[in-house]
């Protein structure tokens, strides 16, 4: 299962990688515009629908979510932030080699066109995800559901639930959905960690997901655009109907002057949703960190506390019963 | 040791210019009982002492106060004491007043208290009618006059499992004061302590590494009732432990040719010289130290000679479990063969104390009962009790606390593992607390934790400050006097790299 897929040069760009996009696409402006028009990630071709490539899986993950919960981080991104902090998620591996000689443990060697890693060898060096040119990564598996499912319920009675992230675990819905599942079915709570940049709302996976962790980024279309190279407008109607249907977990806001609308981010978001769910959930303000920013970005200073602290008073003026500045 | 010898030790810590006067009145005493030869040492014991495979835990040559004794607070406050002419308390001020007076007079191995009550269900009675400012107050001058009148980091104090306003208004006190004395631990029964209360302690314990949390349903049937002492004792209630000795396993291991003659032979013959040892010294402790006799605890019923039992200690369980297995390179807690060696060795050990009777321990059937022992300031190569050596932790915290769950369960007198958690657990308590109750339910008995960055820092149960240890190493005098044993263990021991437990 260490086989990465190579898709270089073969998909057309721009394809969304999802059907439950295209359904949508008449409605939506195509939520897949991935910065410097690249390979998005199509796990179609040659793939079982229930397989999603995993960047890695974490047994605990303090800051995901309510409770101590395991997260699956799946690869590929349909846009392309450029305060992402693990960019090498962004990508699939196009099977380029460039990061092949650079190992310095040898697990990395090109078989049949595509890069495949040896975990075993692997020192997690990460000299790897430094040198590739596309933010990607050779560490990553294909795997099915219920393969990722066993893994997960080792760590039973340890965890409450699972958090699907990314990348972006939207392009992957039916993994995701028999994942959910079968956590559901032992008693784990089951959560999405979004761009929501894909409808959800008439997706079967809601039936099964406990809630969206909703990474809504700014508000403004252009300042979104620059800020993601995407558009919005979809993440706008998750928000307003998965709220509605209360599957709405908690909302994200990465904080940073002069990047993000964050104050018009706060009021809208609120104004958009009803008092009830405004009051109980949870509204993160994260403070743009650089580690692990690529680019423009990469040399660019915390904003100050007190911006933050500002922002956290204006949610709460708006009406956001629990604001917590990460 | 010889007249001269013990006399230029003596005069040595008469004019020790690092020890406080009452620190050098603890060890004068000490030298004092040393100079007496009274117990029959047995031969098998002798045999196995010159290695240090067996150890009497430095406890004195005359045992003339049992090591923990937990008193029966409760009654105390129901009855007030004739000896200490103190009525029954109305007031808080008078409950408090009475608490401290008795813990003036309440021996242990140390010489102060190793346990001083469950702190919330002994106040709470006292506090209607009070503002929770009110009742703050006086709890954190009650703390202080603790912290720094007992200044012993073996004193403990325990909590719950019943969620009461002493409760949650104690953490809160322990919270902004970040006291090393007393130790605390909280009893968690997850049918009967409400989550709120555990993240509130769990947010205690990331700031001040107190509370630990103890599996109140697996402890609370092993006596009639029980108190948690010291380093993560677990003992009877009005009793306590006589003595606890132990045996060091890699040094007993060091002594035996083969694996499989130290199952068979040396394990087996050392276990019988430590029984033996054990009964001389709680022979002389109850037929002829005379502290049953003419102690008031005993006299009034906050104790009863009934209600002690001998703790048989177990160290080193790893480091001996690695060196069986050092030609193949094995490690304990990371490999299925050694720790089916840990168990083997285990189930020895156990069979002995459940087979070997002890006389006075009425209390726990007649045996002595395994004490998980967590270590000497002394200690080189010796893990404590049946943890895993630091630098050795599984990757996944998950197969961590398993591995625990699979070694606690053959100590009823206590065993436990601590925890260091990385910064972000403070914004979630709930995860931790999802952590402490998955451990539970596998069947750790205990579990101590604190924040890796933390000033206080746990050693093998107590607690120090880094601070205190470092005045300490330059020749400062420091109040509480487990600094002294603190400040070797984290070293010998590398507690500096204790694997934190964080997202990565």
């Amino acid at each position: 299962m260490n086989k990465a897929p190579n898709l270089a040069s073969k998909k057309a760009p721009n394809q969304t990688p999802n059907s439950a996009s295209n359904r949508e696409l008449n409605q939506a402006p195509n939520p897949a515009p991935n910065r410097e028009l690249n390979q998005a990630p199509n796990p179609a071709s040659k793939r079982a629908s229930n397989q999603a490539p995993v960047n890695r899986i974490l047994e605990h993950t303090l800051v995901d979510g309510p409770g101590n919960r395991s997260i699956v981080f799946l690869q590929g991104c349909n846009i392309g932030c450029k305060y992402c902090h693990n960019p090498e998620t962004q990508r699939l591996c196009n099977g380029c080699g460039i990061c092949v000689p650079q190992c310095p443990a040898g697990a990395l060697t090109v078989q049949g066109g595509n890069v495949v890693w040896d975990a075993a060898l692997c020192t997690k060096c990460d000299t790897c995800i430094h040198v590739c040119p596309h933010n990607s990564s050779p560490k990553v598996t294909w795997r099915t559901a219920g393969d990722v499912f066993r893994e997960i319920d080792r760590n039973r009675p340890f965890i409450r639930g699972i958090t699907v992230s990314g990348g972006e675990c939207s392009l992957y819905l039916p993994f995701v959905q028999e994942l959910f599942e079968r956590c559901q079915a032992v008693g784990l709570s089951c959560l999405m960690d979004s761009n929501g940049t894909v409808p959800l709302w008439d997706e079967p996976v809601t039936a099964v997901c406990d809630g969206v962790m909703l990474d809504v980024k700014a508000w403004d279309e252009t300042c979104f655009h620059r800020l993601t190279g995407g558009r919005n407008t979809i993440v706008k109607e998750n928000l307003y109907r998965l709220s509605r249907m209360g599957k709405l977990e908690e909302l994200r806001i990465v904080c940073l002057e002069n990047h993000v609308d964050a104050e018009r981010t706060i009021r809208e978001t609120a104004r958009l949703l009803l008092e009830e769910i405004r009051q109980k959930t949870l509204l993160k303000l994260i403070r743009f960190r650089p580690v692990g920013v690529r680019g423009e970005l990469a040399q660019t200073p915390p904003p100050g506390l007190p911006y933050m602290e500002r922002l956290s008073r204006l949610a709460v003026e708006c009406g956001y019963g629990t604001v917590r500045v990460i | 040791m010889d007249r001269e010898a013990l006399a230029q030790e003596t005069y040595g810590i008469l004019t020790s210019k690092r020890l406080t006067y009452h620190q050098k009145l603890i060890q004068l005493a000490r030298q004092a009982e040393n100079s007496l030869e009274v117990l029959q040492l047995p031969e098998r014991f002798v045999k196995y002492f010159a290695t240090r495979a067996l150890c009497d835990m430095n406890e004195g040559n005359a045992p003339y106060r049992p090591r923990y004794v937990m008193v029966d607070y409760e009654r105390f406050m129901k009855q007030g004491s004739e000896f200490l002419k103190i009525a029954p308390p109305k007031t808080l001020d008078e409950a408090i007043f009475a608490l401290i007076t008795l813990y003036y007079h309440v021996p242990s191995i140390t010489t102060m208290p190793v346990y001083i009550g469950n702190l919330d269900t002994l106040l709470e009675p006292f506090l209607g009618g009070l503002s929770d400012e009110e009742i703050k107050a006086k709890l954190k001058l009650f703390l202080n006059y603790i912290d720094r009148t007992i200044a012993d980091g073996y004193c403990h104090a325990n909590l719950g499992p019943k969620d009461l306003r002493a409760t949650r208004l104690l953490l809160e006190c322990e919270k902004e004061l970040k006291n090393a004395v007393p130790n605390f631990t909280i009893k968690y029964d997850r049918d009967q302590t409400p989550d709120s209360l555990m993240e509130q302690a769990i947010l205690c314990a990331l700031e001040c590494a107190n509370p630990a949390i103890a599996n109140h349903q697996a402890h609370k049937d092993t006596y009639w009732d029980y108190g948690v002492s010291s380093c993560y004792n677990v003992l009877p209630l009005r009793g306590g432990s006589y003595i606890l000795s132990r045996v060091v396993i890699p040094r007993l291991a060091k002594m035996a040719e083969s694996t499989e003659q130290f199952l068979n032979e040396v394990l087996p013959d050392a276990l019988l010289g430590l029984g033996q040892y054990m009964d001389e010294r709680i022979r002389f402790l109850v037929e002829e130290s005379g502290f049953f006799e003419s102690s008031f605890l005993v006299k009034e019923g906050l104790i009863e000679r009934e209600n002690f039992t001998g703790m048989f200690g177990v160290a080193g369980l790893c480091d001996g479990v690695n060196y069986l297995l050092r030609d193949s390179g094995k490690r304990y807690g990371n490999d299925p063969e050694a720790d089916d060696l840990a168990e083997r060795i285990m189930t020895v050990i156990a069979d002995f104390a459940a087979s070997y009777p002890a006389r006075y321990c009425e209390v726990s059937g007649g045996h002595y009962l395994l004490h998980a022992q967590a270590g000497l300031s002394t200690d080189a190569g010796v893990t404590s009790g049946v943890r895993i050596v630091v630098g050795d932790e599984p990757e996944s915290l998950y197969d961590h606390l398993r591995h625990s769950a699979r070694f606690h369960k053959f100590f009823p007198t206590g065993c436990s593992d601590i925890f260091p958690f990385e910064v972000t657990a403070k914004n979630n308590p709930a995860a931790v607390l999802d952590i402490v109750k998955g451990a539970f339910a596998e069947g750790d008995k205990y579990m101590a934790i604190y924040q890796s960055d933390s000033d206080l820092v746990r050693i093998t149960g107590y607690l120090v400050k880094r601070s205190d240890i470092e005045k300490y190493d330059q020749g400062e005098v420091v109040l509480q006097d487990t600094i002294q044993n603190g400040s070797s263990n984290y070293k010998l021991n590398r507690l500096g790299e204790r694997k934190v437990r964080s997202n990565e």
